[in-house]
């Protein structure tokens, strides 16, 4: 267990997977010393490939370096990585099915200072809706280093997406990673929570603060957002009163509407708030700033639950 | 097959070779109802001299073998003449081609190719991609340590797109000489004349200056096609082939017609341009 950014837990974890498995090459677009690919590029210069500021490229060599049976990790900031190459996931990698790993960091308002340019809230929208592509965010450094592995053994495209500040270990090696598998973080009675990424921690805060009122919640870490896990989502939605999610994403696409889509599918209503980006672009300042005043902090949260208990 | 070895009548096989794919695309083209004869035509002449001059190593009952080399149509609009030169080949039965663009194809031939499809490597028909993806497949064979060659025809109008020339950096970054890019220099885009929609000229200049190892030579002259594709790679630079062609080569109706890039023949016309291509 240790507290650590996710990305760094991925760059470590690439390094381990490099020794391993002559198969596994790493991409970046320029920006390996922040997302931390350069660990890997450090150890094994040979199948390190910085294509530069040049993120079209990027995806597409990776996508090329899977047909010949590498396993390629094309890691940059998410805006870049996804925004600037819909078309080629699109077409090179979602489409052609070819085995790329495209890993974003940064995402988020948890990027803080560098601005709504830089925060990506649309990346899970758009990779959970293209065929052939899974997507998956990990909330803690065991996590990641888990689903890092993981991914590299499932064959065929998907979506990583990771976290630029330190977030808190909530996993011990116990813990057992399985792609479109959801985990109970903690069993409460009241009503249950689905969060990803940042957002466990985020709950974990706010359960803290709402225990010293006696109201006990469930917590449930959905690390695959794609595909969902449908099962755990109808069991402890049909057993609990009410349901909140919690995404430090646009509210639009993203896990609040994954679950919702269960719920409709399923008949299954209840009382549900989603915690997540109300659909404008933030600003500048640090993280915690921007969570507390748009609406993602551990505050809101607290209250999302007091409010659909009440 | 290397120069010295090359006759006449080896020339004169792979040119009767080249009217019959014509004939094949159009064909497939026609009882399609649509597609790109013109793109398709242009380009006919250098896939007849790769698949079958003896450039290209292939094994079309192995169409996966690691040490293969590969061949991309960036240009994937031109699946008309890559689906009949494919079959041809041998990926898969001529009688195939019936389904080009019809529902429940078995070969999955779609309107722009996709990697179902035995022989093709990976999916087209949005325009700027190849290149990146053929360098991809350059690198990872040469990190297996094997001599394949990658090959991929390009679209002068595709040149436009800024990811061509990402992927003419990185190539000359990674000093990939494994990489042999092929402009199908038809001058003629959907919209317009290339030169009119966006001019590449100097081309030449563009390609020298992004440190490539460039030959110009006329797409339609498979002697000259043969010539420069049996060149031995370059130390360290990737190749670029500017092949000067016609969109529509071979019938004297489409020649250099915009209105022959995105269109099937009437039978009318279908029937006078098969005299045409005998």
């Amino acid at each position: 267990m240790k507290d650590a950014a996710t990305r760094d837990s991925y760059g470590e974890t690439l390094v381990e997977l490099g020794a391993a498995d002559p198969r596994i090459v790493v991409l970046d677009a320029g920006v390996s010393d922040s997302t931390r690919s350069k660990k890997f590029g450090d150890k094994f210069p040979d199948r390190f490939f910085n294509m530069g500021i040049a993120e079209a490229d990027m995806v597409c060599t990776a996508a090329g370096l899977a047909t010949t049976g590498k396993i390629p990790f094309a890691t940059s900031f998410a805006c870049f990585l996804l925004g600037r190459t819909m078309d080629q996931v699109l077409v090179s990698i979602a489409y052609s099915n070819t085995n790329v790993k495209l890993v974003g960091t940064h995402t988020g308002l948890a990027v803080g200072e560098d601005g709504p340019s830089a925060q990506m809230i649309v990346d899970i929208a758009y990779t959970r809706a293209m065929p052939n592509m899974i997507v998956v965010q990990p909330a803690d450094w065991e996590e990641t280093r888990q689903a890092t592995r993981a991914l590299a053994e499932y064959e065929g495209p998907a979506y990583f997406r990771l976290g630029r500040p330190k977030v808190k270990a909530i996993f011990d090696s116990s813990y057992k990673f399985e792609i479109g598998k959801g985990r109970v973080v903690k069993k409460g009675s009241d009503l249950v929570i689905f969060a990803t990424g940042i957002m466990v921690q985020e709950s974990l805060k706010a359960m803290e603060m709402l225990e010293k009122e006696n109201i006990r919640v469930t917590l449930v870490n959905i690390s695959t957002l794609k595909p969902i896990d449908r099962e755990l989502i109808i069991e402890l939605s049909t057993s609990h009163g009410a349901i909140i999610t919690a995404e430090d994403h646009n509210y639009i696409g993203g896990l609040g509407d994954a679950v919702g889509e269960v719920l409709l599918d399923t008949q299954i209503s209840k009382p549900f708030k989603r915690i997540a980006v109300r659909d404008h672009f933030a600003e500048t300042g640090k993280g915690p700033e921007l969570f507390e005043k748009y609406g993602l902090s551990a505050n809101h949260i607290a209250q999302a639950v007091k409010d659909s208990l009440r | 097959m290397n120069e010295s070895q090359l006759t006449i009548p080896d020339i004169t096989k792979l040119e009767k070779l080249a009217l019959k794919l014509r004939r094949l695309a159009l064909k497939i083209i026609f009882q399609a109802g649509s597609g790109h004869p013109g793109g398709s035509f242009s380009a006919t002449d250098l896939m007849t001299a790769l698949f079958f001059g003896g450039i290209l190593n292939y094994d079309a009952s192995n169409p996966k073998a690691p040490k293969r080399d590969r061949f991309l149509l960036s240009k994937g609009h031109a699946s008309g003449i890559y689906y009949a030169v494919l079959a041809k080949a041998g990926f898969f039965s001529e009688s195939d081609l019936d389904s080009y663009r019809k529902i429940n194809s078995e070969r999955f031939l779609s309107g722009h190719a996709h990697p179902k499809t035995p022989g093709v490597e990976i999916a087209s028909g949005s325009l700027g991609q190849g290149l990146s993806v053929a360098h991809g497949i350059a690198l990872g064979t040469k990190l297996d340590g094997y001599d394949s060659k990658v090959y991929v025809i390009l679209g002068d109008g595709e040149l436009q797109e800024g990811q061509i020339w990402e992927a003419a950096m990185s190539a000359d970054k990674f000093k990939s000489n494994n990489l042999i890019a092929i402009v199908d220099y038809n001058k003629v885009a959907q919209d317009n004349i290339t030169k009119d929609l966006k001019d590449l000229e100097p081309l030449e200049d563009k390609w020298n200056s992004f440190n490539w190892d460039v030959h110009r030579i006329d797409g339609h002259n498979m002697e000259a096609i043969m010539k420069v594709l049996q060149l031995p790679l370059h130390a360290e630079k990737p190749r670029v082939i500017i092949a000067d062609t016609i969109k529509g080569k071979g019938v004297s109706f489409m020649e250099g017609k915009t209105a022959w890039h995105g269109v099937a023949p009437s039978a009318e016309d279908y029937e006078k341009a098969l005299k045409e291509l005998e």
